[in-house]
């Protein structure tokens, strides 16, 4: 499994005696990645709201190109709907959401779907075709972007079933397979086409610990093996942290921490230590906003 | 007072943006015209779903229709001596009201739902989000091929539905009540013209089945995407389909029959 050391290119500049608070500055000023790196996807100045609430507010994040970056936060903080907003399913309030040089919020519909297909995304369900088995669910993405010829869309859907285990399911359908099995032959439709960028959405959740080892090393190997820009959105923390080359920590609609995985997991801002370490009290409420308990409790009585 | 005429102004402002993303609907639908080589297998695959799975109700409901037709015309005709024109009455009635209408209705009983709780089902797991990112448009791929099907299936549909109860009358009044056959038939023939009767109603059943797929498509693509949701969209879609083409009957009707 893949750590980080380093000769991270991205672990450069904090390794030199810089102080970690200036690594996990709340929010960052520029677009431009700590590393220097080109950027794939460039989000600034994200505000985000559904109703009154806000999701994002001023938000920037830099996902540098060929780097596996992991967007990590408490459950409800927004990390699906920010790569939802990424691929253009959600519009923005305010802000901008650069990916590859394409301004997402401003795309047309057909712009919109082309770029679309240099990205890939393991959606939480794992969302496959029920009218499909896993071997055609896999061979989607080939059959609609490419002419390429029956007997090598078959060796392509093999060999992605195969790298996630599933040759052998290769004939069943949707229903038939577990819901870690699902989410691992999404996984495969998902890298079908070897797209630029992948999303993954809670890669790990609902996987043993044999098949999550699997999935981790994979989403690695495929990074480095491929050169894709990766995304991956998760709450388990050693797995996430050892295979991302940069870690944002998002909580309260902001970004309250970044760095490499060790600085992130040493850091000691409140906030960023209490999620990371998972500790039940701090800064991070664990209760969704509501009135006190007492109120609640004796409004309910007096009705 | 001021809360009312805000809420009023709401549900306004609601219904103008439903309208206008069931406009889109529609729009996009009509756009993606299927191609042979891409869609075309899709547009065959919703006929079979869509029309050929619905022949079972359609030709049943016919039948009886056009059996019940011939009881309660001979009953009236034969009051005046003119059971004869047991035929005529009944082809007339099929063509141009009952075959476009009951079938519509029973179109929108059959398959708008099932297309409503398929596509809104589709949009519940994610199925749709998953097609958009693998960059496919969904309007194009499972929206489009539902709607012409829908488009194509509804004309044959109604008149297999007349066709079947032609032949209900024809068993209820010539083979049980004893009416001449050769008087049904001629007076059938004389009387049914293929411009005023029989285009007439398929060009109603046309605009029902635009309508009525139109309806279910969109219900299913903007349906709140939760069990409930799902729920309230397949029952507005026969809610909706059913007064839709009841009160298009009677515009067309006026304007085909009525002298407008």
């Amino acid at each position: 499994m893949a750590s980080i050391s380093g000769n991270n290119p991205l672990s450069g500049p904090y390794s030199e005696g810089k102080e970690l608070k200036q690594v996990c500055m709340a929010s960052m000023t520029t677009t431009q990645h700590p590393s220097g790196a080109a950027n794939y996807v460039e989000i600034s100045d994200l505000t985000f709201m559904r109703g009154d609430r806000v999701i994002y507010k001023d938000v920037n994040i830099a996902i540098p190109k060929g780097k596996v970056t992991a967007i990590m936060g408490p459950s409800g903080t927004g990390k699906t709907t920010l790569l939802r907003l990424i691929g253009g399913q959600l519009k923005p309030d305010q802000g901008r959401i650069v990916v590859d040089g394409h301004n997402v919020p401003d795309l047309g519909r057909t712009e919109l779907f082309e770029v679309r297909s240099k990205m890939g995304m393991l959606f939480q369900s794992g969302a496959l075709f029920t009218d499909l088995s896993v071997y055609e669910n896999v061979a989607f993405p080939l059959r609609v972007h490419t002419d390429l010829p029956e007997d090598m869309i078959r060796d392509i859907v093999l060999m992605k079933l195969q790298a996630v285990g599933l040759r052998g399911a290769s004939h069943l359908m949707p229903s038939e397979l577990s819901g870690g099995m699902a989410r691992r032959a999404a996984l495969a439709r998902a890298i079908a086409l070897d797209p630029e960028l992948v999303m993954y959405d809670e890669p790990f959740a609902g996987q043993d610990p044999m098949a999550m080892g699997v999935v981790v090393q994979l989403i690695r190997l495929l990074n480095d093996a491929l050169g894709h820009t990766s995304i991956v959105v998760s709450h388990d923390v050693q797995e996430t942290a050892s295979i991302a080359d940069y870690i944002y920590v998002i909580s309260g609609g902001e970004v309250i921490g970044q760095g490499t995985a060790d600085e992130v997991l040493n850091s000691e801002l409140p906030r960023v230590r209490q999620f990371m370490q998972g500790l039940p009290d701090g800064p991070v409420p664990f209760h969704f906003p509501a009135p006190s308990l007492e109120d609640d409790f004796l409004r309910g009585r007096s009705l | 007072m001021i809360d009312r005429i805000a809420a009023l102004g709401r549900s306004g402002l609601e219904l103008l943006e439903a309208l206008g993303r069931s406009g889109m609907v529609l729009f996009h639908a009509l756009w993606a015209w299927p191609n042979l080589r891409t869609t075309f297998p899709l547009l065959v695959k919703q006929i079979y779903a869509v029309g050929v799975l619905s022949m079972v109700i359609i030709v049943v409901s016919g039948l009886f229709i056009g059996m019940v037709l011939a009881l309660q015309g001979y009953n009236i005709l034969n009051r005046y001596g003119s059971e004869q024109a047991l035929g005529q009455m009944v082809a007339l009635t099929l063509l141009r009201e009952l075959g476009p209408v009951v079938t519509a209705l029973l179109f929108a009983g059959r398959a708008g739902s099932a297309l409503t709780a398929e596509i809104g089902l589709m949009k519940t797991t994610e199925q749709l989000a998953s097609m958009e990112m693998i960059g496919v448009d969904p309007l194009r791929r499972i929206v489009s091929p539902r709607f012409w099907a829908g488009a194509i299936c509804m004309p044959t549909l109604a008149l297999i539905f007349s066709s079947v109860g032609v032949l209900g009358a024809y068993a209820v009044g010539v083979l049980w009540l004893g009416v001449d056959g050769g008087s049904f038939w001629s007076n059938m023939q004389n009387s049914v013209e293929w411009g005023d009767d029989v285009l007439n109603g398929v060009i109603k059943s046309v605009v029902f089945g635009v309508v009525v797929t139109w309806i279910a498509v969109f219900q299913g693509y903007d349906t709140v995407p939760t069990s409930e949701g799902i729920s309230r969209a397949t029952t507005r879609t026969v809610v909706y389909a059913s007064l839709a083409v009841l009160g298009l009957d009677f515009i067309l009707t006026a304007v085909m029959f009525g002298e407008l």
